[in-house]
């Protein structure tokens, strides 16, 4: 199918927005546009991380989900305690695939569920006593764990528990951090205040726990992956590429990450941030408190990886800058191999997006590489700045909806007819029932890594075993009454 | 009075963000803008203005100060 132009995208979206009512049109239409690269900034034709509108199915997630689920979750040698009923952390277990490298249960937790599992007392008289006793049984059954996090679910912020004077209690008990996260679900419009709120969290109790103690032997190659949460092992991908080009990565924040490692980020020279929406907040704080500069970069696909290398180098001394370009050139026989073998089978495929917070924008460059082209995209609590971002990285007339709820964006699909959809678990199935290949970009459907060069070839080959499968011809949808036999056959028996 | 976040980009200029506002502007003009003095009103490239006390000394980069919005240069 032909492209949209920018007038059919405009009805397309004025078509969509008809059958709400007039209050709820009138919200929506702020939050659906047609891209336009001349637009400087997108609080112009965009609106974003609002509170979605009552009624319509959205997809975003709580501000638990954000701190517990993304942030804190993936620090291993950490026990996070899911601080309320159990199901908010039963529900969302391991669901991420942070991979790390540990023996779980003994000196690694990641998948793992502790909760203090809230019952009908412990909402009527208090949940403190109770939390105070959990932390001991956790120091006693798990002696190795090097900090707990006490992760708040929505009852905790409604009954008013004291959740810091326990958790400063405890500190002084077993000496080792106890870090109290307000993140109770109820906060904020979507997940992203949980991000805050967790990254506050760590500046508060974390971050300065080293302040003045200079045992840690630095170099002046030190550098911290921020906002990695190793999903399918992706800062591992990043990280020998930061390494061979002669960097040292001090902290991976928080995916394979450690609280030792978080407490030595303020001595590195410079902060890398991978998914800026999640952890620019502690990236700005270390760079007025500590005065280390941050940059972002992209690892997605080998032109934006090269791209990020040389940013990357140019922070360095010509040592490193030699050690990027020789990285870049390494691999190259690699990646072209890669685009040689699946660029004849993608070129000029249509990829509608819809991922969370920093994906709609950062995996394009990688599509392109493939010769595949995003015609949609769009963030479940993208914010203005991420906006601001991802009109350059999108061409012109192409559609962008934040927080687009389950109807229209089904609507739009079905009119815009991607080749792919890239987007969350909840909307996998309502599309591959109707014929659509997709794939789930939040923990890659099960696979991955997607970064770095070794990443690349995966995603690559993910897309084209996906788009390429034949099983898409063999599904029909229900409404599409034709002369299918098997529709024929059922119909008669 | 929002509380402003300022740092120099690699060009040299001024770079605001208001956190909770997501905004992140690049400054077009500061009024004191002199080793020994630093404030006044601030232009931003989206037309809004901001008001900073001025200063005897330049800030410290970067580093979060209170400002006045003047006018939303809407
Ligand atoms: S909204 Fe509240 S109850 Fe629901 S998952 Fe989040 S923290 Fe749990």
């Amino acid at each position: 199918m032909a492209a949209l132009t920018r007038e059919e995208t405009e009805a397309l979206i004025q078509e969509v927005l008809e059958v709400y009512p007039e209050q709820a049109r009138k919200d929506r239409a702020k939050h659906l546009a047609v891209n336009d690269q001349s637009v400087e900034k997108s609080n112009k034709c965009i609106t974003s991380n609002r509170k979605s509108q009552p009624g319509v199915m959205t997809i975003r997630g709580c501000a638990y989900a954000g701190s517990k689920g993304v942030v804190w979750g993936p620090i291993k040698d950490m026990i996070h305690i899911s601080h309320g009923p159990v199901g908010c952390g039963q529900y969302s277990r391991a669901g991420r695939r942070n991979y790390y490298v540990g023996t779980t249960g003994v000196n690694a937790f990641g998948t793992m569920n502790f909760t203090s599992d809230f019952q009908e007392k412990d909402i009527v008289f208090g949940g403190d006593k109770k939390l105070a006793k959990i932390m001991h049984e956790i120091e006693e059954l798990f002696p190795l764990n090097k900090g707990i996090s006490i992760q708040s679910e929505c009852p905790i912020g409604l009954i008013g528990d004291d959740i810091e004077a326990v958790a400063k209690k405890a500190n002084k008990e077993i000496g080792k951090p106890v870090v109290p996260v307000r993140c109770e679900g109820f906060r904020g419009v979507s997940q992203s205040l949980g991000h805050h709120i967790a990254n506050d969290a760590i500046r508060d109790w974390v971050l300065e726990n080293r302040d003045g103690d200079d045992s840690f032997p630095t170099t002046p190659y030190d550098v911290a992956v921020i906002g990695d949460y190793n999903i399918g092992g992706d800062a591992w991908a990043s990280r020998t590429l930061l390494e061979e080009m002669g960097l040292r990565v001090v902290a991976q924040w928080s995916g394979d990450g450690t609280i030792a490692e978080m407490e030595k980020t303020p001595k590195v020279k410079l902060n890398l941030i991978h998914c800026y929406r999640s952890m620019n907040y502690i990236a700005r704080h270390m760079e007025e408190k500590y005065k280390i500069p941050w940059i972002e970069y992209n690892f997605f696909g080998p032109t934006k990886i090269a791209e990020s290398l040389r940013k990357i180098a140019s922070h360095f001394d010509e040592t490193i800058m030699a050690g990027a370009e020789k990285v870049i050139l390494k691999y190259q026989a690699e990646y072209d191999a890669v685009i040689a073998k699946y660029k004849p089978r993608l070129q000029g495929k249509r990829v509608m997006l819809y991922v969370g917070g920093l994906r709609p924008r950062h995996v394009i460059g990688a599509y392109e590489d493939l010769g595949m082209e995003v015609v949609g995209t769009g963030y479940e609590f993208g914010h203005n700045d991420d906006y601001d971002r991802t009109i350059k990285e999108m061409g012109n007339a192409t559609l962008i909806y934040d927080d687009v709820t389950g109807y229209e964006f089904e609507e739009f699909v079905k009119r815009v007819q991607p080749d792919l959809i890239g987007s969350g678990i909840k909307e996998k199935y309502i599309f591959q029932k109707m014929g659509i290949p997709f794939r789930q970009m939040h923990s890659w459907d099960y696979s991955g890594p997607y970064h770095g060069y070794d990443g690349f070839a995966i995603f690559a080959r993910d897309m084209d075993m996906t788009l390429n499968n034949p099983c898409w011809k063999q599904v029909k949808v229900p409404w599409k009454k034709d002369e299918s036999p098997s529709i024929a056959i059922a119909a008669s028996a | 009075m929002p509380s402003v976040m300022l740092k120099k980009n690699t060009e040299g200029k001024l770079v605001f963000y208001v956190p909770k506002k997501d905004l992140e502007e690049v400054a077009e003009s500061i009024e004191f803008d002199k080793p020994d003095k630093w404030g006044g009103e601030v232009l931003l490239s989206d037309g809004s203005k901001y008001y900073f006390e001025p200063m005897d000394e330049q800030p410290d980069f970067p580093i979060t100060l209170r400002a006045k919005r003047l006018d939303s240069g809407e």
